[in-house]
């Protein structure tokens, strides 16, 4: 088997049975890199050397003993927010453009500690603030389905980086559906988790209160074990959660008789193409026949969670991005008078539009005369969104939906209508507003040839019910894969 | 478009949010927050009369730890990322006269 066609638990087993060296994984990977990467660019940073050095290392921990993990030695990209020590960390803008962080995230950390080899930085829409990695201030990331389309966002590079081979699984954040979104409309599978699981140390803050890392990757079985890596108690994040139920391995059972599937009415509306609807209620169908109990149910709400979810991560954006100012770290103006123009200057310059746009809309929705009626408003709305939820948790396991309204569009086409942009994340963006775990499985390819994602949510800490059903899924369903161009 | 953006409204958020947009950016950040806020609008279709705010989605209450240093003395790293440095301090423009 070609290496390159593993999954990272089929690479990582491989390793352990010296059928495969950490060093043949890693030439590649770099290799794949070298022959699509222009076509993609689904890298912001490409770190050739300190591959070469963490497989060594890596390989001879293995080989003492040491490293005995599931994922020992096999190589990983990780999204351009979170911090690496010592590595370009951009967050694919101008403005940290020349960042070197001293200290690495935490679920990096984890990773590590873990055996993975890091072969770089992932493109993404600046700041996260996107949904299609066209607002990179380093290029736009293509679709390895179709070049001519997005890959989505605003994890659109590491989702791209996993459907083009370019490494064997990444990770991604998600605030509004970052991770999930880009996995739909790359055919590969990403989670965000619980609120909470995955510490956020080291990730560069977009939306605080929602801002969740996890994983991107080539199938069900990848994501637990991910997850058992990642996920973990962290004191320097004061939102952790100590949990003592991360054995999602343990779910990947191929059995979902008797689990209570919920499916919203409301998420198959006006707006959501015929083909993607077709592709998830067959999906749906399937959980059925081995067993699931499906049935349709009114969520409600979903049409108020995306402006709620814009005024909170707009106001908590321009709170978390005042920290740019052109002094510690990151881009100075050359030319200035005073303090205040040289911050004025630095942000207007280092910062994209949809940036500037979303910070500006936070600080008006935060400013006095305004708190009241914009913020707590939303704040009040997003407490009524999470009791919608709580009562559909109270009848089902899962709920299942479509992850966006439609497939991958063309390159170009969405960000002259922010607005419209915003519509396609109104299933996605419910999920984190109520702190839960939601999924990404491929279901299906369109008439495009385009692939089609289905969304599993589960109650908070409920990721092992999601897994269930998207692993029993992907038994049924079968390989899924992207036929090679020419 | 029932939110119409004035000058002195994006002047002042322009001031809050350390902005500085040209004439043409100036205009097209007043169309899209007037769009932007007509949408959130729809949020006062939903009674929220008596509704807790909710910033978290966990009771979480005050997170304490030890104020202990766990990490070494990084500076020479740190100033590495500053724009200017000068002595192992950062140089900022004259904030007084």
């Amino acid at each position: 088997m070609n290496i390159l066609d593993m999954t990272a638990a089929s690479l990582g087993a491989a390793i352990k049975k010296k059928e495969v060296t950490v060093m043949d994984a890693v030439r590649a990977v770099l290799e794949q890199i070298e022959e699509t990467e222009s076509t993609y660019h689904c890298y912001v940073t490409v770190d050739k050397e300190g591959a070469f050095r963490q497989a060594q290392e890596v390989q001879s921990k293995i080989d003492a003993g040491e490293l005995t993990g599931p994922l020992a030695g096999v190589p990983v990209a990780i999204k351009d927010n979170m911090c690496t020590k010592g590595l370009l960390t951009t967050c694919s803008s101008k403005i940290l453009g020349n960042f070197v962080p001293t200290y690495d995230s935490e679920a990096v950390r984890n990773l590590q500690k873990a055996g993975a080899v890091i072969i770089g930085k992932t493109n993404m829409d600046e700041f996260a603030m996107g949904s299609t990695t066209e607002t990179s201030a380093f290029g736009v990331t293509k679709n390895p389905w179709n070049p001519n389309h997005v890959p989505g966002g605003s994890s659109g590079g590491s989702a791209a980086a996993v459907a083009a081979k370019e490494c064997f699984y990444a990770l991604g954040s998600d605030t509004g559906g970052s991770i999930r979104q880009p996995a739909s409309f790359c055919g590969v599978v990403g989670l965000k988790p619980t609120y909470g699981t995955v510490s956020r140390y080291g990730l560069i803050a977009y939306a605080s209160s929602l801002d969740q890392i996890g994983p991107l990757c080539k199938d069900v079985t990848d994501c637990a074990t991910i997850m058992e890596v990642i996920a973990s108690h962290d004191p320097k994040d004061s939102t952790s959660v100590k949990r003592e139920d991360t054995d999602f391995t343990s779910a990947l059972t191929d059995d979902v008789k008797g689990l209570k599937i919920g499916i919203p009415k409301d998420y198959f509306g006006e707006g959501l193409d015929p083909e993607v609807k077709d592709a998830v209620l067959k999906a749906a169908e399937v959980l059925k026949e081995k067993g699931a109990i499906v049935e349709e149910f009114d969520l409600s709400l979903a049409e108020y969670a995306i402006p709620a979810y814009y005024t909170i991560a707009a106001a908590e954006a321009s709170s978390n991005l005042e920290r740019f100012d052109g002094i510690k770290y990151g881009y100075r103006t050359e030319q200035y008078h005073g303090l205040h123009n040289m911050y004025k200057k630095s942000r207007s310059e280092g910062f994209g539009a949809e940036v500037k746009r979303r910070i500006m809309l936070g600080s008006f929705v935060l400013s006095s005369g305004y708190y009241d009626a914009y913020y707590l408003k939303a704040l009040r709305v997003k407490a009524l969104i999470k009791k919608a939820f709580d009562k559909a948790f109270a009848k089902y396991d899962v709920i299942l939906g479509p992850v966006a309204p439609t497939t991958a569009p063309k390159l170009g086409e969405s960000l002259s209508d922010p607005l419209k942009m915003y519509l396609g994340d109104i299933y996605t963006i419910s999920v984190n507003l109520a702190g839960l775990p939601g999924m990404s499985v491929p279901c299906g390819v369109d008439s495009k040839g385009l692939p089609i994602g289905l969304q599993l949510i589960g109650d908070c800490f409920k990721e092992k019910n999601i897994i269930r059903a998207a692993y029993a899924y992907e038994q049924a369903r079968g390989a899924f894969v992207r036929k090679e161009e020419n | 478009m029932a939110n119409i953006i004035s000058d002195e409204t994006i002047e002042y958020v322009g001031i809050l949010a350390k902005l500085e947009l040209s004439a043409k950016e100036r205009e097209e950040a007043k169309k899209d927050m007037g769009r932007m806020l007509d949408y959130i609008d729809k949020l006062g279709e939903l009674d929220t009369e008596g509704v807790e705010p909710m910033s978290h989605i966990f009771p979480v209450q005050n997170v304490f730890r030890e104020d202990v240093v766990t990490n070494g003395d990084t500076r020479d790293e740190i100033l590495k990322n500053a724009p200017k440095e000068k002595d192992g301090m950062f140089v900022v423009p004259k904030t007084f006269d």
